[in-house]
């Protein structure tokens, strides 16, 4: 029922909100009939945010309904868990979150709703990255995202992101030992499909060249991205949506861009983009399209998977890169 | 000299549209700032800039990012807050404040409440109030179309609005515009916050308006100067704030109040219209 309210309400605020009126209300109907005839032997599942909700979906097929608490498009820099919220996570036989402190909130949810069921932290083994790049998190005014030393963002790397399926995989066939064959048939092909994109994107970004593959984007969520691909992320101090910004960072990058370090300029879809477009008009930068770093689209959008998310934002980046590299922009050709 | 204070403005085109965004709003805030304080009504500016978020929330859930439907959403909210709270202290017992508070507190409570069902976690305040280092050209032109019927507001009004802020009881007791001065004002100044807001960020056009205003006052007596002065100090808070911003890398909108903040501290100190050393000065010669 609760599951029911939350995505109505959900879906009459985007109604007025979107051209894809009817899709929403779909959406919410869809979200709504599985919960109501889940109950006995289906597994609930509750997902942090959109990206977990979809591996947790891939690999548990029909045996799962699952249910995130940020939704596409929702920026988990400012999430508040609100009561039904609470009555998500109670109800919940699995709760998948993505550990390394990117969901600060996490604890003091699990106390409050008296959830009872099995945590599972997806980013579990996974080969951390240090948060060189302090700048970001330390203007950060919210509590709730204070990301402290290390990099959360593990699942832009596919490489990563298929130790979360690994550590879904588990807990799932844990908690419903029936159906572990359909579970692991499941996560294996998907671990194949991630492993592929992986490989071919490894390809496609060997071909560029590296004068040619630092980028400037809002929020500095691509740093597992980058070192996969040998991109270099730009993202000034207070262009997250986080922070205010200041004139001597916004100058700074201004001038990075102007001697030729930087080929193109991403925006993101989960943060507000006014500063990036004047940066880019500023400096004729090319602007590149929309990332997705911390949220899916909508069904109907670019990335409404995560394996879509990879594929749309690699080859936004490859395109962006070649033109660049095609118009002569890149560091080496200035020198 | 020359690369400290001019060469940012050169070198980069936000730094020349921040400048100018911030003139344009000090030409029509200056003076709503010095009326809002003649008439006492300085904490009614803070309280209307709360009232406009539902409105604006409401445009953004309408119309998305877009700024004419968040500007006519801010403005309609205003208005209506505005309005209420006039009518209801001329026509019962509540006292104008006491009313505006009660408006303003339920229009926030809607505009956090719109937020909240809106749920996906944007964070609506950020996106709805811009920064001033984003100003790009709708938003120019907002600002400077709001300025441009300010100004023309108040040079075909300001002797009425300037005659109701010294006794709005002689007013209304000899002409039946005193009303229509009062609300003319109260429109003026929706106006001019939600221009700034969009434009500017939450912090910045209410601290434009007032800091300058609240300033000049320990400079002169009569309006024309009160208004002149402070316009002036707007302009010298927002290009020193500007430059603080830029070489110390400190967020632009708080440098730029905090600049308009010293203003009126050394205001407050050396001024010479009843500022601490004159008026200690002024004392001992009565004294002796």
């Amino acid at each position: 029922m609760d599951s029911f309210i939350f995505s109505n309400l959900k879906g009459d605020a985007m109604m007025r909100l979107s051209k894809s009126f009817r899709l929403s209300a779909t959406a919410a109907v869809v979200c709504f009939l599985p919960a109501a005839k889940a109950q006995a032997d289906q597994l609930q599942v509750v997902a942090s945010f959109s990206i977990l909700k979809d591996m947790v979906e891939q690999v548990a097929g029909e045996a799962a309904t699952v249910t995130s608490l940020v939704g596409p498009d929702g920026d988990m820099h400012f999430f508040t868990p609100s009561p039904a919220d609470a009555r998500t996570v109670k109800s919940a036989d699995l709760l998948v979150v993505n550990g390394l402190e990117f969901e600060g909130w996490i604890d003091r949810l699990i106390d409050a709703s008296g959830f009872e069921g099995t945590m599972v932290v997806a980013s579990d083994g996974i080969d951390v990255l240090v948060n060189e790049e302090d700048d970001h998190e330390d203007h950060d005014d919210h509590a709730e995202h204070e990301h402290g030393e290390f990099d959360p963002h593990a699942w832009q790397s596919l490489s990563r992101a298929a130790v979360y399926v690994d550590n879904i995989t588990a807990a799932l066939s844990e908690a419903h030992p029936e159906a572990i064959a359909s579970f692991s048939a499941n996560a294996a092909a998907y671990r194949a499909q991630i492993m592929a994109l992986d490989a071919a994107l490894k390809a496609d970004f060997a071909t560029i060249d590296e004068h040619c593959t630092t980028v400037v984007t809002s929020h500095d969520a691509f740093t597992y991205f980058g070192a996969d691909y040998g991109v270099t992320f730009v993202a000034p101090a207070g262009l997250s949506t986080a922070s205010e910004a200041s004139a001597g960072d916004v100058a700074a990058i201004i001038k990075q861009i102007r001697d030729g370090g930087v080929s193109a300029a991403f925006v993101e879809n989960i943060t507000d983009n006014r500063l990036i477009d004047q940066i880019a008009s500023e400096t004729n930068l090319s602007m590149g399209g929309a990332l997705y770093s911390g949220a899916l689209s909508e069904a109907d959008g670019p990335a409404a998977t995560y394996l879509d998310m990879m594929a749309h934002n690699g080859s936004q980046l490859l395109t962006a890169l070649r033109a660049a590299d095609a118009a002569g922009l890149c560091a080496d050709d200035h020198d | 000299m020359i690369d400290l204070f001019i060469q940012p403005f050169l070198d980069f085109e936000f730094m020349r549209r921040a400048l100018f965004g911030c003139v344009v709003i000090a030409i029509g805030a200056s003076p709503i700032g010095v009326f809002l304080m003649l008439r006492r009504m300085s904490l009614t500016g803070d309280a209307m800039a709360h009232a406009i978020l539902p409105g604006a929330a409401v445009g953004y859930l309408v119309g998305g990012l877009s700024l004419p439907a968040m500007t006519f959403g801010g403005v309609i909210a205003g208005f209506v807050v505005a309005f209420l709270s006039g009518l209801i202290a001329r026509t019962t017992v509540l006292k104008e404040d006491a009313s505006l508070a009660t408006f303003y507190i339920m229009s926030l409570a809607l505009g956090v409440l719109i937020i909240s069902i809106r749920g996906d976690n944007v964070d609506l305040i950020h996106i709805l109030f811009g920064t001033v280092l984003a100003l790009n050209d709708g938003a120019l032109l907002l600002l400077c179309g709001v300025t441009s019927v300010t100004i023309l507001a108040l040079s075909l009004l300001f002797r009425l609005i300037l005659m109701e802020s010294v006794d709005s009881q002689f007013l209304s007791s000899v002409s039946l515009w005193g009303a229509a001065a009062h609300y003319a004002f109260l429109a003026l100044v929706v106006l001019n916050l939600v221009a700034g807001f969009h434009a500017l960020g939450s912090l910045m056009v209410i601290g434009v308006m007032l800091l300058p205003a609240a300033s000049a006052r320990f400079w002169a007596r009569s309006v024309g100067s009160l208004i002149l002065i402070a316009f002036l100090i707007g302009v010298g808070a927002s290009v020193l704030g500007l430059l603080a911003s830029f070489h110390f890398s400190l967020p632009s909108g708080p440098a730029i109040i905090l600049t308009a903040g010293l203003f009126h501290i050394v205001s407050l100190v050396i001024g010479r219209e009843g500022g601490w050393i004159p008026s200690y000065f002024r004392t001992s010669k009565v004294m002796r």
